[in-house]
């Protein structure tokens, strides 16, 4: 049984990245993993290398795609090209559903390769849930959106993050990829409950969710994926399948590598907050 | 201030150069305090001014796009010197921005802007222009599309003058400078310097550049193809480089025949072996593509008439 509506693959459990430096090992020694996320740009090519691993991949597991380049909350409309081409890599990777992010990266066809965060303020909500509506419809595979991590706030924002996620999810009746690491990075930049932010979005809606970690600076915390998860994180995590109940879980580490099995251990340790959850439920 | 007038104002503070200290400018194009212009539109925090939360993105932005090159073009890197290179990419970069959403395409622009900046190039700039098509040939064979291969059995029907079709991936380069060999010895030297210093590795790309450096300009023919995903830089005559040229132009195969050899005084039958030895090589490295639907020439090897 889903956990809510948007969650129909309770059964994803625990998933890990699927990154260069560990295709060898996989397609060597095809060790259980219950499935892989890949990022969509990576794969949205003609042929060549990654295609031909990929294509060994899916013939053992499941692959979910995320994106990093949609863009949901930039000015111009989807590209068609890349809509194209994602949709193409959807037909071959089968993808149940697909994410990307809550943010903007580029203005009339200029782009900064970054997750750059959103106003947030009603107009903005209304035009990205347009655009998030007209993707789905394009690509006829479910969307679920995730929130950034953040460095910068502005005056011209009328509510809180989570408030905004809520408002832009609603409209465009679409699922949350809920990253509580970026909730928990976010959190100590502007000086929030990150607590506050998981019981505030719509638990009903929540798809998925990613965990990862991060590097603290002077000043700021950088989502630079390339540490374990901390235990704050894993406390935003037990507390958000608390209220989603069963959702598919995916560890992001995406610089300094280490060994698979280091990845992957790290990944399953939310296997537990799942069982002590079904404990105290 | 809308969504609009945000984006606009961000991606332009973003996307401008850093100062030599890798810091954001403290003034903008126009001239204006960058201060001012970030408090406009972005709170400060406790610990952070609005000035420094745009910063981080703009030094991000920068940090991000300069590895992607570096990463593409290692081969013109060591032509020109680390320095030179990172400053040949912001100026690049300033000029002409990402347009695609994806980073594989950020040096696809490179070798035409160069043409008009030859000064960052000086005084290699024919080696450093060569390096740098066969670096983006090198992009383009890695993931171009492959189609499924001419087999022997795709046999030719009824006209006697058919038309072959190269692999999209395969790459047709024509250069004067022998950077095939200087960059697979750059990329030893990469290699090497992650078990030995990099004062070793620098040593070594800079013997092997001089070596090229020093040769005499001359026209060399490669194929930038793949093998089981592999990349390969095969050299080939001229002759069999005009007929593949030739071929990837759509011309009929007697007229890339005809092509090829032109102005050569060459025996009817020594050219039956020569082109059929190019047949018999390329064919087994998988650079011709079996016939589709579309093509009119052939019979498949499933005996399906095209």
């Amino acid at each position: 049984m889903p956990a809510n509506p948007f969650n129909g693959f309770t059964d994803f459990g625990v998933g890990i990245g699927l990154r260069v430096p560990h295709y060898r090992h996989i397609l060597a020694e095809k060790p259980v993993v219950s499935w892989f996320e890949i990022i969509s740009e990576n794969y949205m090519l003609d042929g060549g290398r990654p295609l031909h691993v990929l294509d060994q991949i899916l013939d053992r597991y499941r692959v979910v795609q995320h994106g990093v380049s949609m863009y949901f909350g930039s000015p111009e409309p989807p590209n068609r090209e890349h809509l194209k081409k994602l949709k193409t890599l959807g037909k071959r990777t089968q993808t149940p559903w697909l994410t990307d992010h809550l943010c903007w990266g580029s203005v009339d066809g200029t782009y900064s390769h970054d997750l750059l965060p959103m106003p947030y303020t009603f107009e903005a909500a209304r035009h990205t849930a347009q655009k998030i509506r007209e993707v789905r419809d394009f690509l006829e595979i479910p969307i679920a959106v995730e929130n950034v991590s953040s460095y910068a706030e502005f005056h011209v924002s009328e509510m809180t993050e989570w408030q905004f996620l809520t408002e832009v999810v609603e409209l465009a009746d679409c699922g949350i990829l809920l990253d509580v690491n970026n909730i928990y990075v976010s959190s100590r930049n502007h000086n929030f409950n990150p607590l506050d932010y998981v019981n505030g979005v719509p638990a009903e809606r929540v798809a998925q969710i990613h965990i990862a970690g991060h590097s603290k600076f002077e000043k700021y915390i950088l989502d630079t994926h390339d540490h374990p998860v901390i235990d704050p994180v894993w406390k935003l995590y037990s507390r958000a399948i608390e209220r989603a109940g069963r959702t598919a879980t995916l560890l992001e580490w995406d610089d300094k590598i280490p060994s698979f099995e280091e990845v992957h251990n790290e990944a399953l340790k939310a296997n537990q907050f799942v069982a002590d959850m079904a404990v105290t439920s | 201030m809308n969504l609009l007038e945000i984006q606009h104002r961000m991606l332009d503070a973003v996307m401008q150069p850093l100062t030599n200290d890798e810091q954001m400018q403290p003034h903008n194009r126009d001239g204006r305090s960058m201060h001012d212009v970030a408090a406009e539109f972005i709170k400060p925090n406790d610990r952070l001014s609005s000035f420094e939360r745009l910063e981080i993105y703009n030094r991000q932005y920068w940090f991000r796009v300069l590895a992607s090159l570096d990463e593409d073009f290692r081969g013109l890197r060591a032509i020109i010197g680390p320095r030179r290179f990172e400053a040949l990419c912001k100026a690049y970069l300033i000029e002409c921005p990402s347009e695609s959403f994806t980073l594989r395409n950020l040096g696809s622009r490179l070798e035409w802007w160069l043409r008009s900046h030859p000064e960052h190039l000086q005084p290699r700039a024919g080696l450093a222009l060569d390096m740098v098509r066969l670096e983006w040939a090198e992009i383009e064979a890695f993931d171009g599309a492959a189609e499924p291969v001419l087999v022997p059995g795709d046999v030719l029907a009824s006209d006697p003058d058919p038309r072959f079709r190269l692999q999209p991936y395969v790459q047709l380069l024509s250069v004067h400078y022998a950077v095939d060999d200087l960059l697979v010895a750059v990329r030893k030297d990469d290699s090497d310097s992650e078990m030995a210093s990099n004062a070793v590795s620098e040593h070594g790309k800079r013997t092997h550049l001089r070596k090229v450096a020093r040769q005499k300009p001359q026209a060399i023919f490669l194929v930038v193809h793949r093998v089981d995903d592999s990349i390969y830089f095969k050299r080939i005559e001229s002759e069999a480089f005009k007929f593949l040229k030739a071929l990837r132009e759509g011309k009929s195969l007697s007229v890339a025949v005809m092509q090829a050899f032109e102005g050569r005084d060459i025996q009817e039958n020594k050219l039956l072996t020569t082109v059929q030895g190019w047949f018999e090589n390329w064919s087994s490295l998988g650079w011709f593509c079996a016939p589709n639907s579309t093509d009119q020439d052939f019979i498949s090897a499933s005996g399906r008439q095209s």
